[in-house]
C-alpha cells in the first residue's frame, strides 16, 4: 500500500511538474501544438491505469481482511472486557463459574492460542487497541462483538483506548503480557485465588480502614467485605505493572500518592480525593502492598 | 424581441436602483449578493482565525508530554469547537460565500436568486456562530468532539448545556447553507445570461450547483441526528441511549451519512477553483470539460455511498464493510480524471506562474498526498489499526486544507482585484505561500508517522516513555510556521492591500469568464448590458457580434430569467428592494433556537415572533412590488409551462 | 467600431407561472429538502424496529387507527379545494382563487384539529422508549409541515381579500398549493409507517 502510493505520489504530481514546465516554456503568442486528441488519449489511458491500480488494492485489501478475519479455533482463550471511564474490565471466561477470573486493567495473553475478545461497554463509548497484536474495535453499550487475536512472541505490549470517552480518555491504557502457556496458566491461578489476609498489625490496619471507609462501595477484594463494582477489582492489584490504567507505574509511592490524591494525576476520574492522615495512609498502603 | 443596436444606457440609473442603502441601514437592510458575499467571506475567514488560536493551544499543549498547559476539560472543549468552527464555520460558509459573490456575476447576472434569503442565511450563520463562541466564553463550550457520539454526549454523561449549544449551532448553520444552496441552484439553472447552455456553464459554477445539491440531500440527516439528541437530552426521548432500546449506532450512520458528503461540500468547489485558476493561468479552455463536469456530479453521487467507512472500528458484518472499501477507493477515479485533465490543459498551455497558479501548484502535492492515505484508509485491515489515530488527523488536514485550503487562497489572490479593485502585490503572496506550505507540511506530515506508532486522537496529554515527544515538537514548530504565514496574510491583506491606489481594472488576469466583463470592483447591478454567451469562455469566444441584452429596465430592480437548458430568455422579474425583514427573521429564528435548548416551550412561543416577522418579510408594501399589473386585470400576461407570450405581451 | 448588437428583452413577460417561475424554485429545493429529512426519518424508523427486540415493545398497542385514517381522508379530500385554488390561479381569477383558498383553510383547520386527536391515540409516549420517541418524531415532524402550511395558507387568503394584488400574487398562490400537494402527499408513506407497520410485524 504505502509503495503503491508512494509511486502513484511520484508519478501525478511528476506528472504537473513536467506539464508545468512545458506550458511555463511556451511563450506568450505561441499557439499551443498538443492536439485535443493525443491530450484526450493521456486522459484515458490514466484513468484506466488509475483503476487497475485501485482494484488491486481492493482486492488486495479484501483479502487481508479475510485473513484477519478467520482467525477461529477450539480451545480459544476467551475474555470478555467491558469498558468503563475510565479503566478496562476483564473476565477470563469458563465453562465453570469458579474458574472465572475477574481482573482490570492488565491482561495476560498465552503465545500462539487463539483469544477471542469480546467487548462491550457499561457507559460510553471505548475502543479496545492493542496496537501490536490486532486493529482496534468499538465497545458500544447495548452491544457485544468479538475480535480475534494470537500473540505469536512473548512481551510486554500496551494497549489503549482509541475512542474519545470523556475526561480522561488519554489516561485509560492497559498492559499486555504475552507468555508461555505455562505461565500463562499459573498466572490465572494465582489471580483466581482470593487474596490473603494480612498477617501484620499495619496491614491489618489497612484492611480495616478499607472496609469501613468508602473504597470498598466501589472496589473489591475477594476474600473481604469489600464488593464494589463500580472500579477496578484489586485482589491482586500489587502484581500489575501499572496503575491507574497504564498511567503510573505501580510502585509504593505512587500507590500511595494515588490514593490519596487520584484527581492530580486523572483529574475527573470517578474516584475522588482521599485526605487520610499519615497514619491511616501508611496502614492503607502497607495493605495494598500485600495485595500479590 | 430585436436585435438591433444598442441604445445607450444609463448606468447611474442602474446604480441608483441597485445600491446598497447608506448608513447602518447598509448594515441591517443590504440585499446585495456582493454585500453579503464579502461578509461571509469576512466573517468567515474570522471563524479560520478563532479556529487557528485553538489549533494554536492545542499544538502549543502537545508539543511536550506531561505538564499540560491545559486541563482535559478545557482541551476537550478546545478540540471540539476548533473542528466544529473549522467544519461549519469556516469551510462551508467560506466555499458558499464565494459562491454567493461569483456565479450571478459568472453567469451574467444582476444579482442572485432569493437576495433576501442568502441575507437571512448569512444572519443565521454569524449568530450561530457567536453563540458557539459566547458559550465557550462561558465555560459552556461543547466538548465531545466535533461528532458528539452518543452516548457521551447524553445528558447522562454530559449534564452540562455544552453538548446542547452544539447541537444547535448544528441546526443554525445547516439553516443557513440549506437556504444558499437553494439559491445558488436556482440562480445557476435560472439566471444564466442568454447563450450560456448548460455546456457552457463554467465549471466553478457547475461544482458550485453539484455542491449545492450535496447540501441538500445531506444536511437534513445531521439537522435530524442533532434534534433528536436535544429530544433525548431535554424530553427523555430514547432515540441514542440503550436503556430504553435506543442506539448509539443510529447516531454513528446518520451523522456520517451527512459527515461523509460534509467533506466532499467542502473539497468540491475547492476543485471548481483549481479548474478556474488553471484555466486561466494557462490561458487554455480546459482540456477534457465534460470529463470534468461528470466527474463532479459522480464524486457527488459516490460521496453519499461511502459513509461506513467512518464506522469500520465497530464490528459491521465483512461484507458489508466490503462494498463500502470498494466504493471508497472507486471515488477517487472521478478525482484522478480530474487531476489529469487539469495536468493535460496546463500541459497544453501557457502558464504564467504568478501567486494563485502557486497556490494551485501547492494543491496538488497536498491534495493529492491526502487522497493517497485516503485509499489507504479505506482498507479495512489497515483501517481498523489507523483509524482514530493521528494518522487520520494527518490524512483529513492534507485532503482539507490541500484540497479546500490552498485553492481558496489561490482564489483570494485571484480574485481580490476583482473585489477590492485594487491588486495585491506578488511578492508577499509567495511568502505567505511558501510559509503555509512549508509551515503546513511540517505539522502535518509527522503525523502520519506518529499514527502509525500508535498514538490516539483526542488526547490533552501523553507518557513520555511513549516516544511521542520529537514528532510533536516538529508538529508545533510546523504550526508556528503556519500561524507565521497567516500573519504575513493579514498584513499584506489589512496594511499593504489598503494601501494600494492602482486600479486593477476589469481583466487584469485576461481570464474568460464574465465576472471580468464588468468593472473591478462590480458596480451595483453588475451589468448594464449583460453580455450572451459565444462560448465556455465569453471574454475569450465572444466575436465583436455576439449581442448584449438590452431592455431590461434600470429604474427598478430587475432580472432576466432564462430557460434551464438553452438558457433562452423566459421573463423579467422585479426583485425587491433592500428590506431588514430577513435581519428581524434571524433574530427571531436566534431566539427560538437558543431557547428551546432550555425548554420546549421556546418552540412554541418563539414561534410567534418569527411568524410575525416572516410575515413582514413577505407580505407586499403595494400592487407593484413584483413589477407584474395590479388588480383588476383584464386579462392574463403571465405565461404558463410551454405557453410563449404572444406579441405584445398579452395570452 | 460598431457598438455590439443588441438582444433586446423588453417585451418579455414580467413573470410567468409553473417551473418557469423562480418561486417554483424555490418550492422543489424545500420539497426535496423535507422529503429528505423524512425519508431519512423513516429509514431511522425501521432501523430501530430491526434493532429492537419486538416491535411495538411488548405490552405497547400499535397506534389507533381511527383518527390517523380519518385525518388521512381529510388530506386527501383537501387536495380537491387545493386544486381548484391552483387552476383558478393559473386563471388569475381572484373569485375563485379567494373562494377555494377559503375552502383549504377550512380543510387545515379540520386536519390540524384531528392530529392533534392522533397524538393522543398513538398509545405511547414519547419517552416511554425508541418507539415511542421515533413515532412521536415522526408524526411531529409531519405536524410541523401541515401547521405550517396552513399559516402561509391563511396568510395568503387574507392577503386575497385585503390586497395589494398583482398579478404576480397569482404564482405565489400557485407555488403554495404545489407546497400543500408535497405535504399530503409525503404523509401518505408517514401514514403507512406510524399505522400499518406495527400491525405488521
Amino acid at each position: 500500500m504505502l509503495w503503491t502510493s508512494a509511486v502513484v505520489f511520484v508519478v501525478v504530481v511528476g506528472g504537473v511538474l513536467l506539464a508545468l514546465a512545458r506550458g511555463t516554456r511556451r511563450g506568450a503568442g505561441e499557439t499551443p501544438t498538443t492536439p485535443d486528441s493525443s491530450l484526450h488519449r493521456g486522459i484515458v489511458i490514466s484513468t484506466v491505469a488509475t483503476t487497475v491500480v485501485l482494484i488491486a488494492l481492493l482486492t488486495a485489501s479484501v483479502w487481508a481482511g479475510r485473513g484477519v478475519a478467520s482467525q477461529r479455533a477450539e480451545a480459544a482463550v476467551s475474555i470478555a472486557v467491558t469498558g468503563h471511564q475510565w479503566w478496562w474490565e476483564f473476565e477470563y471466561e469458563d465453562a465453570l463459574p469458579s474458574r472465572r477470573v475477574l481482573t482490570a486493567n492488565e491482561l495476560h495473553l498465552p503465545t500462539g492460542r487463539p483469544v477471542v475478545v469480546k467487548v462491550t461497554s457499561r457507559d460510553v463509548i471505548h475502543s479496545f487497541w492493542v496496537p501490536n497484536l490486532q486493529g482496534k474495535r468499538d465497545l458500544i453499550p447495548g452491544m457485544t462483538t468479538a475480535i480475534w487475536l494470537q500473540a505469536a512472541q512473548t512481551g510486554r505490549f500496551r494497549g489503549q483506548c482509541a475512542e474519545f470517552c470523556g475526561l480522561q480518555h488519554a489516561h485509560m491504557a492497559f498492559d499486555v503480557v504475552v507468555e508461555p502457556e505455562g505461565q500463562f496458566e499459573h498466572w490465572l491461578d494465582q489471580q483466581r485465588a482470593p487474596a490473603a489476609s494480612p498477617t501484620d498489625g499495619l496491614a491489618s490496619r489497612g484492611l480495616e480502614i478499607f472496609t469501613t471507609q468508602r473504597c470498598g462501595r466501589c472496589h473489591t477484594i475477594r476474600g473481604t467485605d469489600a464488593a464494589g463494582q463500580a472500579a477496578p477489582d484489586l485482589t491482586h492489584m500489587a502484581s500489575r505493572l501499572s496503575l491507574a490504567a497504564g498511567t503510573l507505574p505501580n510502585s509504593a509511592p505512587h500507590r500511595r500518592a494515588f490514593v490519596s490524591d487520584p484527581q492530580a494525576t486523572k483529574p475527573g476520574t470517578q474516584m475522588p480525593s482521599n485526605p487520610f492522615t499519615d497514619q491511616d495512609l501508611a496502614a492503607l498502603t502497607a495493605y495494598l502492598d500485600t495485595l500479590q | 424581441m430585436t436585435i438591433g443596436h444598442v441604445v445607450d444606457g444609463d448606468w447611474q440609473e442602474l446604480e441608483r436602483s441597485w445600491a446598497d442603502p447608506s448608513g447602518w441601514r447598509r448594515l441591517t437592510s443590504s440585499i446585495d449578493h456582493k454585500t453579503i458575499g464579502r461578509r461571509y467571506l469576512i466573517t468567515a475567514f474570522a471563524f479560520f482565525l478563532l479556529g487557528g488560536v485553538l489549533a494554536a493551544v492545542m499544538r502549543l499543549q502537545l508539543a511536550r508530554p506531561g505538564h499540560p498547559l491545559v486541563g482535559p476539560d478545557l482541551y476537550n472543549q478546545i478540540f471540539t469547537t476548533h473542528g466544529t468552527t473549522m467544519m461549519f464555520l469556516f469551510a462551508v460558509p467560506v466555499m458558499q460565500g464565494l459562491g454567493i459573490y461569483f456565479v450571478p456575476l459568472m453567469v451574467g447576472a444582476r444579482s442572485i436568486a432569493f437576495p433576501r434569503l442568502v441575507a437571512y442565511s448569512y444572519w443565521m450563520f454569524l449568530f450561530g456562530g457567536v453563540f458557539l463562541y459566547v458559550s465557550f466564553l462561558l465555560n459552556a463550550g461543547p466538548d465531545v468532539g466535533w461528532f458528539s457520539y452518543p452516548p457521551l454526549a447524553e445528558s447522562l454523561y454530559s449534564p452540562s448545556k455544552r453538548a446542547d449549544v452544539w447541537a444547535q449551532l448544528i441546526t443554525f448553520t445547516e439553516v443557513a447553507s440549506l437556504a444558499v444552496a437553494v439559491s445558488l441552484i436556482t440562480t445557476a439553472f435560472k439566471l444564466r445570461t442568454p447563450g450560456m447552455t448548460l455546456n457552457r456553464i463554467p465549471v466553478f459554477v457547475w461544482s458550485q450547483v453539484v455542491t449545492s445539491f450535496m447540501v441538500i440531500f445531506a444536511m437534513p440527516a445531521v439537522m435530524l441526528a442533532s434534534t433528536a439528541l436535544i429530544l433525548d437530552r431535554l424530553v427523555h426521548t430514547h432515540f441514542f441511549d440503550v436503556e430504553q432500546a435506543g442506539d448509539a449506532l443510529l447516531w454513528q450512520h446518520l451523522f456520517w451519512f451527512f459527515g461523509h458528503p460534509e467533506v466532499y461540500i467542502i473539497f468540491i468547489p475547492g476543485s471548481g477553483l483549481v479548474s478556474t485558476i488553471v484555466t486561466t493561468f494557462s490561458q487554455r479552455r480546459m482540456v477534457g470539460y465534460l470529463a470534468v463536469v461528470l466527474s463532479l456530479v459522480s464524486t457527488a453521487f459516490m460521496g453519499f455511498g461511502l459513509w461506513v467507512h467512518h464506522m469500520f472500528a465497530t464490528g459491521l458484518p465483512q461484507l458489508g464493510e466490503s462494498f463500502f472499501t470498494a466504493a471508497s477507493m472507486m471515488i477517487a477515479i472521478p478525482t484522478g480524471i480530474q487531476i489529469f485533465c487539469w495536468i493535460a490543459t496546463m500541459w497544453s498551455g501557457r502558464i504564467r506562474v504568478q501567486t494563485p497558479m502557486l497556490w494551485i501548484l501547492g494543491f496538488f502535492g497536498i491534495f493529492i498526498a491526502g487522497g493517497l492515505t485516503g485509499v489507504m484508509l479505506a482498507a479495512v485491515p489497515l483501517n481498523t489499526q489507523l483509524h482514530d489515530t493521528f494518522f487520520v488527523v494527518a490524512h483529513f488536514h492534507y485532503v482539507l486544507i490541500g484540497g479546500a485550503v490552498f485553492p481558496l487562497f489561490g482564489a483570494f489572490y485571484y480574485w481580490y482585484p476583482k473585489i477590492a479593485g485594487r491588486p495585491l502585490g506578488e511578492r508577499l503572496g509567495r511568502w505567505v505561500f511558501g510559509l503555509l506550505f512549508t509551515g503546513f507540511n511540517l505539522t502535518f506530515f509527522p503525523m502520519h508517522v506518529l499514527g502509525l506508532h500508535g498514538m490516539p486522537r483526542r488526547v490533552y496529554t501523553y507518557l513520555p516513555e511513549l516516544g511521542w515527544g520529537p514528532l510533536n515538537v516538529v508538529a508545533s514548530v510546523g504550526a508556528l510556521l503556519m500561524a507565521a504565514g497567516v500573519v504575513l496574510f493579514l498584513v499584506d491583506v489589512l496594511a499593504l492591500g489598503s494601501r494600494a491606489t492602482a486600479d486593477a481594472g476589469a481583466n487584469p488576469w485576461s481570464a474568460g469568464t464574465l465576472e471580468w466583463a464588468t468593472a473591478s470592483p462590480p458596480p451595483p447591478g453588475n451589468f448594464l448590458h449583460p453580455p450572451t454567451a459565444g462560448g465556455r469562455e465569453p471574454l475569450w469566444d465572444n466575436t465583436p457580434a455576439q449581442p448584449v441584452v438590452t431592455g431590461l429596465r434600470t429604474d427598478i430592480r430587475e432580472v432576466l430569467v432564462t430557460h434551464v437548458l438553452d438558457a433562452e430568455p423566459d421573463h423579467r422579474q422585479r426583485f425587491p428592494d433592500p428590506s431588514a425583514w430577513p435581519l428581524l427573521t434571524a433574530l427571531a429564528t436566534t431566539a427560538l433556537f437558543v431557547g428551546s435548548i432550555f425548554t420546549p416551550w421556546a418552540v412554541v412561543w418563539g414561534a410567534i415572533p418569527v411568524f410575525v416577522t416572516l410575515v413582514g418579510w413577505f407580505w407586499p408594501k403595494s400592487a407593484g412590488d413584483a413589477g407584474t399589473q395590479p388588480w383588476p386585470i383584464r386579462s392574463r400576461t403571465l405565461p404558463r409551462p410551454g405557453e410563449a407570450p404572444a406579441a405584445g405581451g398579452v395570452l | 467600431m460598431s457598438a455590439p448588437a443588441a438582444l433586446d428583452v423588453r417585451h418579455l413577460p414580467a413573470g410567468a407561472f409553473g417551473s418557469r417561475s423562480l418561486m417554483w424554485w424555490a418550492t422543489m429545493g424545500v420539497v426535496l429538502i423535507e422529503g429528505t429529512v423524512f425519508g431519512l426519518t423513516i429509514a431511522a424508523y425501521f432501523y430501530l424496529g430491526m434493532r429492537a427486540p419486538a416491535w411495538p415493545p411488548d405490552s405497547v398497542a400499535a397506534p389507533d387507527l381511527r383518527w390517523g385514517t380519518i385525518n388521512t381522508a381529510i388530506l386527501i379530500a383537501s387536495l380537491l379545494p387545493n386544486e381548484l385554488t391552483r387552476r383558478a390561479a393559473e386563471r388569475v381569477d381572484l373569485g375563485r382563487v379567494r373562494w377555494w383558498l377559503c375552502a383549504s383553510v377550512l380543510f387545515g383547520l379540520a386536519f390540524n384539529a384531528v392530529r392533534a386527536l392522533e397524538f393522543t391515540a398513538l398509545n405511547v409516549s414519547w419517552d416511554r422508549d425508541s418507539y415511542g420517541s421515533i413515532v412521536w418524531l415522526l408524526l411531529g415532524l409531519h405536524t410541523t409541515h401541515i401547521v405550517t402550511d396552513f399559516l402561509d395558507t391563511a396568510v395568503l387568503t387574507a392577503l386575497t381579500f385585503t390586497g395589494p394584488i398583482e398579478e404576480h400574487r397569482f404564482v405565489d398562490v400557485e407555488e403554495n398549493a404545489v407546497y400543500w400537494y408535497f405535504v399530503v402527499l409525503a404523509w401518505l408513506p408517514i401514514y403507512g409507517v406510524i399505522y400499518w407497520v406495527p400491525r405488521l410485524t
